[in-house]
């Protein structure tokens, strides 16, 4: 197990290199968002999922479903490293006739969804969730929001319904940067207490360390194993993290790295990775 | 004597028809279970109903994830709930991932009466034209109704049928064969064609008959698929009859008559004259008194025939 979470330490480095310089090539995209979800997106692709890259249709698999589409270029380099597809295929991103679209489109493989338009994929997830468990098959359906996009009633809604389901074969994680495109969430419209709203809508959820890839990983065991109602895991994080001038900095919310920017963040990253 | 039945009656039997035959038939409502005739369904297969409650935007997106696991989920409401108040999770939980989800739509069109504007669905032809993937159905009376829904679970994905309220006249025939996408002439006729759907077929029938009193020679087309359109029978009958009436309980920006306009202009334009209503909103009234304020009836067709025949021979 120390082994395994050693592996994803470095690897989360990596993906975070990977992030940034298909980032910066592309000129455009989502770098802080992509660089707050990776630990989670590792736990998951590198410890908790059931998934064959071979067979990325494989109806025995696991369902990730990334509703907030902006954090794609994360999960690109994510299901590439997997080996879904090939990893020079990154750097296509946001170019005409690829599939690695600026926000995520059904047909790269791994995708399980399109997204982009906030506060559907939990609704989605819980279609999925209801679908599967319909044919007995004890697949799981894990997603990935926004503690922005939890200003959208649909995932009020959606909530609802999953509690109403009692949809214990869905967990949903909650990437909470604290960060949305206008600043802070607690300004643009705050949503206080957010462990006790989904508590009050029906839900068991757990307060995490998004960073801490082994308390990411105890937490999704965790959301396994409670039964009658769906899990979610309210991951603290850290917006931009890994990089000292894009951490905390919501400027790069929904903007690229520059040649110049990139250059100082890899060396930072390989700092960090000696250190390890 | 004719025989009287709503369009949703049609679709409540083929949706219990479907749930024998398939099991991968699932149905969701949101809050109109019983008014939508899904409510056929549940009382039969409770395991494959949904009730999701009044969350239109949940419910569309909830299909979407039930059909990417193989269902085939018809997803049941009020027509203005089913297009406009979830027309973005169908653009992109259904129509940009071409799913299949079958999106149904009752209570359509001006005729759902003393409920007024908020519940009169007059713009649902448009709002689904304009999404790529979309196909979308208008039956004519119960009967096709129910064949609508049994071929659009045959056919992969998504579909728009825009159903009615109250009892109609029963106009097609049991052995009659019905074919997405491919319009069906009712009647020939080499003056001018009438091309309807829904409801106005039944008077465009009636207009014909109007019409014929006069000598006028009127072809009626049921165009029950506004999308995909049947192009190659709109130009047939522009070439034949050089003007062009359309019929239909909706707007007349973006719904059915638009469509038939889009492929006339670019394809064989003839004098053509639309029947619809004219950019406002409904009100409350019994349906036979808005249908006849909005010109919604055979006389406004024959109306309009007389008008399109004089562009006719202005040439």
């Amino acid at each position: 197990m120390t082994q395994k979470i050693k592996e994803l330490k470095k690897k989360a480095i990596n993906i975070r290199k990977d992030i940034l310089i298909m980032l910066e090539q592309a000129k455009s995209g989502h770098t802080g968002g992509s660089l707050s979800e990776v630990e989670i997106l590792l736990a998951l692709y590198g410890y908790k999922l059931k998934y064959d890259p071979k067979k990325p249709e494989w109806d025995m698999r696991d369902r990730f479903i990334l509703s907030k589409g902006h954090g794609c270029p994360g999960l690109y380099a994510v299901l590439a490293d997997a080996g879904f597809f090939p990893k020079k295929e990154l750097m296509t991103l946001r170019k005409l006739g690829s599939r690695l679209q600026g926000h995520p489109q059904l047909g790269l493989p791994g995708l399980e969804i399109s997204s982009g338009s906030l506060g559907q994929g939990l609704s989605i997830a819980n279609g999925i969730a209801l679908g599967l468990r319909l044919d007995n098959k004890p697949c799981r359906v894990y997603c990935l929001i926004g503690d922005g996009e939890a200003n959208e009633g649909q995932i009020w809604e959606a909530a609802m319904t999953a509690a109403h389901y009692n949809l214990d074969n869905l967990c949903v994680i909650m990437d909470r940067n604290r960060f949305q495109i206008d600043g802070l969430c607690c300004d643009v419209k705050d949503m206080l207490q957010m462990k006790m709203r989904w508590n009050a809508f029906g839900w068991h959820a757990i307060e995490i360390d998004g960073h801490d890839i082994e308390k990411v990983m105890n937490a999704l065991d965790e959301a396994e194993s409670i039964k009658k109602k769906p899990t979610i895991i309210i991951a603290d994080t850290v917006k931009g993290k890994g990089v000292s001038f894009i951490e905390h900095n919501n400027k790069y919310h929904g903007t690229a790295p520059k040649k110049a920017d990139l250059e100082r963040a890899l060396e930072e990253l390989a700092e960090a990775l000696k250190k390890l | 004597m004719v025989q009287m039945k709503p369009t949703r009656d049609g679709f409540g039997e083929a949706l219990l028809e479907l749930g024998e035959k398939n099991k991968d038939v699932v149905a969701l409502c949101a809050d109109l279970t019983d008014s939508t005739r899904a409510g056929w369904f549940r009382d039969k297969y409770p395991d494959r109903f949904i009730s999701i409650g009044i969350s239109e935007q949940d419910m569309y997106s909830t299909a979407a994830g039930l059909s990417l696991t193989g269902k085939i989920p018809f997803a049941a409401t009020f027509g203005v709930f089913a297009s406009g108040r979830a027309w973005d999770q169908i653009r992109i939980s259904i129509a940009y991932m071409n799913l299949n989800v079958k999106i149904i739509g009752t209570h359509g069109g001006i005729s759902v009466g003393a409920d007024g504007a908020t519940h009169q669905a007059i713009e649902e032809i448009g709002l689904m034209r304009i999404l790529p993937n979309m196909t979308i159905i208008v039956p004519c009376d119960a009967l096709e109704a129910k064949k609508a829904t049994i071929k659009s679970a045959e056919y992969k994905g998504p579909v728009y049928i825009r159903l009615g309220r109250n009892k109609s006249p029963n106009i097609t025939k049991e052995g009659e064969k019905f074919e997405i996408g491919k319009a069906m002439t009712l009647k020939d006729g080499s003056d001018l064609t009438i091309i309807a759907c829904g409801l106005m077929v039944h008077e465009s029938l009636v207009a014909s008959d109007e019409l014929a009193k006069e000598g006028i020679k009127a072809r009626v087309i049921n165009l029950h698929t506004p999308k995909p359109i049947d192009k190659d029978a709109i130009i047939k009958a522009a070439k034949e009859t050089k003007a062009i009436v359309t019929a239909e309980e909706h707007l007349i920006h973006c719904g059915m008559g638009s469509a038939v306009s889009e492929v006339l202009s670019e394809n064989f334009p003839v004098p053509m004259k639309m029947v619809g209503i004219r950019d406002r909103f409904g009100e409350s009234g019994e349906p036979e008194e808005l249908l006849k304020k909005f010109g919604l009836t055979s006389a406004g067709i024959v109306k309009a025939a007389r008008e399109v025949l004089k562009l006719k021979k202005r040439g």
